[in-house]
Parts: C-alpha cells; structure tokens; sequence
C-alpha cells in the first residue's frame, strides 16, 4: 500500500523529470539541423559552445546580474527581518505588504518597471534628472540594464526573503540576547555575533534558493526586451536560460539548447558551491 | 521587553519598505487608469485618472489579445495543477511520514534531489520534443503535465504531517481495524489541511505567474494569461493604458487569494522555512 501512495509522485518524476534530464543529456551529443537529419557529434556540442562569444556574454549577464541583485538584497533583506523582528503595530499587515511583491505576476511586474525605465519619460530617469543626471538608455546599455533587471528581481524577493529569515530569526532562544545584554552587548554586537551566526541553516537554504533562481533568470529580461530572448540589440542582458530557448525554439538547433542546459546546470553546482562555503563562514567562529 | 521597541530607524525602514512594496503595484493602476498622453507626459503623472474602466473594456474587447481566453486558462491551468499536486502530495506525505516501507529514505532523498534541479530549464527540449509528438503543443494538457511533478509538495506535506500526525494516532486507528486509505481519508487529512492550503496557495501562484514554459509550448491563439500580455505588449508596444489596464486584470485574481489567506501564507511561509 505505502507504494501505491507514493508511485503518483513516482510516475511523474519518471515521465517529466528523468526522461527530459536523460534526453537533454542524450540530445546534446547529437547534431540537429532544420532539415530534422540528426548525426552523432560526441561532444562537439560542449567545445563550439566554449568558443561560442555569444554562449560567454549570456553567462557573463548571468552571473552579473545575479551578483547585482543578490548581494543587496541579502543585506536589505536581513536588515528589514530584523526591523520585522521588532514590536510594532500593524505587524500582520506590514509583512504582507512586504510579500506583496511575490504574489504579482512577474510579466505585470516587468512592464512597470520597463516602463519606469523608460529614456524619455520614464519615473526614474525624470527622478535622476532632478539631481542633474542625464537621462540614462536603460535598456541600449550593458550594466544600466542589468541594474534595472536586478531591481526587478529585488523588487520581488527581497520582502519573501526577509521574512524566511524573520522566521529563522524567531527560532534564536531570547536569553542568548538576555546574556548579551548583560554582558554589556550593544544591540549592533548582539545583531552581528549572535543573530548572523545563529541564522545560517536558514541562510543556506535562502542562498541555495537565490542561486538556482537567479542563475535561470528568464521572465525579467525577456519581459524587458517585449517577449523576445535576444536580450537587446547587442544580447546585452541576455541570460544563458533565454540562450537556450533561442538556440532550441528559434534556431532549432536542439543539440546545441540541450548542451547549454547541461552547463547551466554546471553553472547553478558552482554557484551553489561557492556560496554554500561562504556562507559557512559567515560569522567566524561558533 | 523595551529591547524590543522599535528605534525611529526601524520605523522609518519599514515604512519606507512598505512603501517601495506597493508602489509599482499603485503606479499599474494610476498608468491603468489614464490616457496614452499622460503615460508619456513629463514629470509623470502621480494620480490616478479616470478611465480604469474603459481601459479594462478596452483590453477585454480587443480581438487580438484574447485576453479573456488567457485569464480563462490560466485558472483552468492553475486550478488543475493545484488540486492534483495537493492530493499527489499529501497522499506521498503520509506514506513517507506515517508508514513503514522498504526503500523509503532512498525514494525520500530522490525527492530532495528533484527539488534542487531546475527541471523546467534543464530539460525543456526533450519536453517540448514530448509534446510535439503527442501533437500536444499548444494545449493547456502541455502547460498542465510536467507541472504536476511538484518535489516541494511531497517534501512539505512529508514534514507537515510527520508533526501532525503522531504515529500513535495511525496505529490506534489501524488496531481498531481500518485500512490504510481509509486512515488517510478520516485521521490524516483532516489534522494536514493547513500546511494542503499552504501548499495549494504557493502552487496556484506559481502556475498563475508561469511564464517560460507556455511562452515555448503554447501560441499567441491559444495564451495563458502572462502570454496575453506578452503579446499585448508586443504588438501594441505604445499603447500603455492597454497594456497596463491588462496587467492590472492580471494581478487582480492574486492580490484576492492574498488578502483573503495573507495570515495563512505569512504564517505558512515562516512555518515552512523553519521546519525545510
């Protein structure tokens, strides 16, 4: 009986989760043109997306972008946990407000913005011209339209991720601070010797989450450019997850989308590495 | 407790991240509600206008969009996806957290691997080879399958009734002779509806806000609602009262189920992110 139970979930992971990752894998190693002709090409795949500009500048937007988004939002979002951590009036209603962001729809949310970006009459360049900035091209340039990216995908997690870590934060027994206190502590010292390493369990799977989706990046920026995977004129914020669908959907070239998933899917294991380590170290000694 | 009192710093922080949590939302609905004149004015406009009701008129009568279509689908895909990945879930959770059987930690720890793989992106070219040969493409059934395989469900509804349903309580009802789906029926799934509506609002919003998926397997005839405003955005790129009277009907349905479980997805959330 316990397997009856549990062979629904067990079906579907055959059917729409080992199937499509062996086939990726099985795919990449197969040549494919229109004409629909396929011809082994062993790892042929793998080396022309290594010499590939265009497969590099899509994991250099990438990595950008996920660096430009998560850093910020990570200390906001810590700050804003332990501001929610306080007592207050209002406290249901102030941290729904701050999950509002996650409960829109992500295309909504990136026509706003697209449009609060806009050159000539968009919110924020007439905000920066009030402090005599020029008006900026945000989408026509590299790093401005990553920054506008990385505020859309601030704009949706930082609350959600603050209030995954007030959760953690609740778990910290309070005579921890008791003591703390006590022994003379400044509230700054409790934050940085007591809630930071306390909260790494809490981190990781913040970070973790974070990585997986800020590396496969994909509504924002193809949102920003009106639906369409190029990522600007020049591929200047094309992601390498918009790469894979222009190379497999437009291009047709299904060998070449399947191997760019596979390395994706290398990219998300080092940055999960990567970070995973950092934030072990995070609060020094415990 | 005067420890824990806010400062005028903390005050002023949340204010301001209430602020910037609404403000994009307010600004869809003064846009949403103006002329295409006034979306490009300089300095913009702060206050809403008059013509919400037009525009919204305007998007739902307008052939191209079939923008009614897409919020149709767009439940009918949510819907679907959320009651079978709630009773998949919550039928697996009980099984890995109530019954004794060979193999169980290993199928669990299959399950966790599947959550930390982005299938979505990963294996989107055999997927959507699959659909071209079940000549499915352009079918909510395409949108609807791969979704159903959920880890995160059978994780959450294992952890939450693991708590809920102490083992005592099963084998109490097992000696007084019931059989299993019936245990799950009467014990087990009236003490787990709370974290079944914590997973069945996440899932209705994630397939609600589904975006890469349907824009490969589905056409612009045939849209789910964020591929109705794609298009509307594509083809209508400078009329913004349109565009954003559409994504302001878009979010409409979200902020509802938001306002009327927010103490249960709030709470669900910091359940949840303790417990994973």
């Amino acid at each position: 009986m316990p397997y009856a139970l549990v062979s629904p979930y067990f079906i579907l992971f055959a059917a729409f989760g080992l199937f499509p990752l062996a086939f990726t894998l099985y795919y990449s190693l197969y040549d494919y043109d229109l004409a629909g002709t396929t011809e082994w090409a062993g790892l042929d795949n793998y080396a022309a997306l290594l010499a590939d500009d265009d497969f590099w500048r899509a994991v250099v937007n990438t990595v950008a972008m996920f660096l430009i988004a998560t850093v910020p939002q990570m200390l906001l979002a810590l700050f804003l946990a332990n501001a929610l951590n306080k007592r207050f009036r209002f406290r249901l209603a102030i941290r729904m407000s701050v999950l509002l962001p996650l409960v829109t729809s992500v295309v909504a949310v990136a026509v706003v913005f697209t449009q609060l970006y806009a050159r000539d009459w968009g919110l924020v360049n007439w905000i920066l011209g009030a402090f005599g900035v020029e008006n900026t091209n945000w989408r026509a340039e590299r790093v401005p339209s990553w920054i506008a990216i990385a505020t859309m995908v601030d704009w949706r997690w930082t609350g959600y991720n603050a209030i995954i870590f007030l959760a953690g934060m609740q778990t910290i027994p309070r005579d921890l601070y008791e003591a703390a206190a006590i022994d003379g502590a400044s509230r700054r010292r409790q934050f940085w010797q007591i809630t930071l390493p306390m909260l790494r369990p809490t981190m990781i799977f913040v970070v973790l989450n974070s990585t997986i989706g800020g590396l496969t990046l994909f509504s924002e920026p193809t949102t920003f450019y009106n639906g369409n995977v190029d990522g600007g004129s020049q591929g200047q914020f094309q992601t390498v997850a918009m790469f894979i669908v222009k190379q497999g959907f437009r291009e047709f070239d299904y060998g070449y989308a399947a191997a760019a998933a596979w390395l994706l899917f290398l990219l998300i294991l080092i940055g999960a590495a990567i970070n995973f380590l950092f934030v072990r170290r995070i609060g020094g000694t415990k | 407790m005067t420890n824990w009192s806010p400062t005028i710093l903390t005050r002023v922080m949340l204010g301001v991240a209430v602020f910037l949590s609404a403000f994009p939302l307010y600004w869809m609905l003064v846009i949403a509600s103006r002329t295409n004149a006034d979306a490009v004015s300089v300095p913009p406009p702060f206050l809403p206008g008059g013509n919400l009701g037009e525009n919204i008129v305007a998007v739902l009568n307008n052939e191209d969009a079939k923008f009614l279509l897409g919020l149709t689908n767009s439940f009918i895909v949510a819907t679907v996806v959320t009651v079978s990945v709630v009773i998949i879930s919550t039928l697996a959770g009980f099984s890995f957290a109530n019954l004794n059987f060979k193999g169980r930690n290993l199928l669990l720890v299959l399950v966790l691997l599947t959550m930390a793989v982005p299938l979505q992106q990963m294996g989107v070219v055999p997927l959507y080879r699959l659909m071209v040969s079940l000549e499915w493409t352009g079918t909510l059934k395409a949108v609807i399958l791969p979704y159903l395989l959920n880890g995160f469900g059978v994780f959450l509804m294992t952890q939450y009734t693991r708590q809920a349903v102490p083992m005592e309580l099963v084998e109490a009802a097992r000696v007084d002779g019931a059989a299993t789906l019936r245990i799950w029926w009467n014990v087990v799934l009236p003490a787990v509806r709370p974290g079944m509506a914590v997973l069945g609002i996440n899932t209705f919003m994630l397939m609600w806000n589904d975006f890469m998926w349907p824009l490969i397997v589905l056409t612009p005839d045939n849209p789910t609602v964020q591929i109705a405003i794609t298009s509307l955005n594509a083809r209508f790129s400078t009329n913004y009262t349109l565009i954003f009277a559409g994504t302001a009907l878009s979010i409409i349905p979200l902020i509802a189920v938001f306002v009327a479980f927010g103490r249960q997805i709030v709470g669900g959330l910091m359940e949840g992110a303790v417990k994973a």
